[in-house]
């Protein structure tokens, strides 16, 4: 019986293969697409007379001698000081996911652990405060952040996302201790240790494959903000997102699209690396909260 | 865990939030109810030969002195909340008793900013979650009947659009939709018509952020589904084998069912992320035909006039509609909860 379930009549099978297919180029193209034109000047990636003329890269050759360029990228790490805005996205990444995760597996411990109502009260306030749109908290920010000259620091800002991050990371660690066996800890405790001494040696050498789950979307969080970085940050602490986003502003005047481009490109880069390494955490962090309800 | 000890782990997240989230709301909440300080007005009397001229004059160092002391402006009460940026309720009412037809009156509403960019939140909320669900169902499906080999480029791939920054992401399909760029060439090509700009109308627009949020979301849906397409139980697919039903029958009657608690899931985030849509609109420069609440916000709170009070108003607005949106789900978590509780 197995294999009748299992064997699928060839069109059906032509089908879903052309589907997938189908979705793959969808998903996967526009990246390749910009990646291949960030190479090339702006006569070929936005060709007013043929599209075909970013493959073959016909002015790229006229204009620089080469089938690839570098002109993109180097107006905007060298020129444009895009390198400065990566090592703030760097600092700002770095550290709000350490002090997230840090702050985060402690209460996502103690609400697994506790038992009592107000932890329930409390995950259903995490609830509402994850659902809140991020720029209506930066409205609430911004007044109180001029008047008490807190606003356009590295530090507010890393601060600002930890809290912004915290619903989340409790919410997930939370339920990966929920996971991790109650007897483990308590029998430490039976043995004479504290509450926390029993954190400390029990359970924090089994928690890693949960933080480093909670640990890759926090950085997802940070690194993709724009709400916050953009309204919060000056101009020479700007991070990656709000920078190209201050490109296009300059670039159109300047007429040269290609430095936001390559800037895209230097941007999508890490995350691509993000994915080959960690697919699988990604997914099952995604699942983890719809599976268990 | 003893209440003291659970508090001492628990007061660094919890000062985070309610420093940063709770006080915020609370704050967001008092600047609503305040509208910066009008420029203070010296009118002086000048007399000369020819008798005594008034004249008025914006004294702007007491307005600066002013608005330096009292940051939060002078108290305005609900007005901002009624004027016509916000509520308009004068607008709505005259319009109410002018138009001729329901559609008249969508129409009026529709010269109006919140008004305008609720109906954008909406549209885009609420077209984009079903169509989602639906091609998230229909690629994971697909995928589930490939063989193993090509599963894990095809979730690679997947994962792309919905992990990319929302920004950047917009930003590299808004340059694909440029008049010079492939699709905005192709379509003109395709279509026949070469002034066609993707940028230019309203329905237009909206259509293209509407398609960039169904990419965005997809994948989420997609391998979410296919996490529970692992668990559907093969018994009772044999079983519907056995009776006669069809691949459709199957997948109708056997599969959907046992997805519904994640249909249920992925909406409630769909529902949630839609209502907040920003980033697209930013990235698509889409700001004069398409505006959401959050964009609304984010144009009062740049540039140099910055509109404190405006952005409030429509901040707590955006809340209440976040907190009309999640009520069915607190009450079914407080059902489920007193029901394991019992």
């Amino acid at each position: 019986m197995a294999t009748a379930l299992n064997r699928r009549s060839k069109t059906a099978m032509a089908i879903s293969i052309s589907l997938v297919a189908l979705w793959f180029i969808i998903a996967s193209f526009p990246f390749l697409w910009t990646f291949w034109g960030s190479f090339k000047v702006q006569g070929d990636f936005f060709s007013r007379s043929d599209w075909r003329n970013a493959i073959t890269g016909i002015s790229t050759v006229r204009e620089t001698g080469g089938y690839f360029t570098l002109n993109g990228y180097f107006g905007a790490w060298i020129e444009e000081e895009f390198w400065r805005a990566v090592l703030n996205t760097g600092i700002v990444v770095v550290c709000t996911v350490t002090i997230s995760l840090t702050v985060g597996t402690l209460g996502g411990y103690a609400l697994a652990r506790s038992g009592h109502r107000y932890a329930f009260w409390l995950l259903m306030l995490a609830l509402i405060f994850r659902a809140m749109p991020h720029i209506t908290l930066v409205s609430g920010y911004l007044m109180p952040f001029f008047e008490w000259n807190l606003w356009g620091h590295l530090p507010t800002t890393i601060i600002v996302l930890v809290a912004i991050n915290q619903p989340f990371t409790l919410w997930m660690l939370h339920s990966f201790f929920l996971n991790i066996p109650k007897d483990l800890d308590e029998s430490a405790m039976v043995d004479g240790c504290t509450r926390f001494q029993a954190f400390r040696h029990v359970i924090v050498p089994v928690m890693w494959p949960g933080v480093i789950t909670t640990g890759l979307f926090s950085f997802l969080l940070a690194y993709n903000d724009f709400a916050v970085t953009a309204m919060l940050l000056s101009e020479e602490n700007q991070t990656m997102v709000p920078r190209i986003a201050s490109f296009l502003g300059t670039t159109q005047t300047q007429g040269d699209v290609m430095l936001a481009v390559a800037a895209v490109v230097s941007a999508t880069v890490p995350l691509f690396v993000l994915i080959m390494f960690f697919q699988r955490q990604i997914v099952s962090g995604l699942t983890a909260g719809a599976v268990k309800g | 865990m003893r209440h003291r000890t659970f508090l001492w782990f628990i007061l660094p997240s919890l000062a985070a939030m309610i420093l940063f989230i709770a006080l915020p709301i609370v704050s967001v909440a008092v600047q609503s109810l305040f509208i910066k300080h009008e420029q203070v007005i010296v009118i002086s009397e000048n007399c000369g030969p020819f008798g005594c001229t008034e004249e008025v004059r914006i004294d702007t160092e007491a307005t600066a002195v002013l608005r330096e002391e009292q940051p939060l402006g002078q108290f305005n009460g609900l007005g901002t909340y009624v004027n016509r940026n916000h509520l308009a309720t004068e607008s709505v009412a005259a319009a109410w008793q002018d138009s001729s037809s329901l559609l008249d009156f969508g129409a009026r509403l529709m010269n109006l900013p919140l008004y305008k960019a609720l109906a954008f939140t909406l549209t885009y909320t609420f077209v984009v979650a079903p169509l989602v669900l639906m091609l998230g169902l229909i690629v994971a499906l697909g995928v589930n009947g490939l063989p193993r080999m090509l599963r894990g480029p095809t979730i690679f791939a997947s994962l792309l659009p919905m992990i990319v920054t929302p920004l950047i992401g917009s930003l590299i399909l808004f340059w694909m939709i440029d008049a010079n760029g492939i699709i905005g060439q192709s379509l003109q090509s395709l279509l026949e018509d070469p002034d066609l700009s993707l940028k230019a109308s309203v329905p237009l627009t909206w259509i293209t952020l509407i398609v960039y949020g169904i990419w965005h979301n997809t994948p989420f849906a997609f391998i979410v589904f296919y996490a529970g397409l692992q668990t559907v139980p093969k018994d009772t697919l044999e079983a519907a084998l056995i009776d006669g039903a069809n691949r459709w029958e199957r997948v109708r009657f056997v599969v959907v069912p046992h997805l519904m608690p994640l249909v249920v899931f992925i909406t409630l985030m769909q529902l949630m992320d839609g209502f907040r849509v920003f980033e697209p609109i930013v990235g698509f420069s889409a700001g004069a035909n398409a505006s959401s609440l959050s964009t609304l916000i984010y144009n009062d709170l740049r540039g140099d006039y910055q509109q404190f009070g405006s952005a409030a108003v429509t901040s707590i607005l955006t809340i209440l509609g976040v907190a009309i949106l999640l009520t069915p789900v607190l009450i079914k978590t407080w059902r489920d909860f007193n029901r394991t509780r019992v």
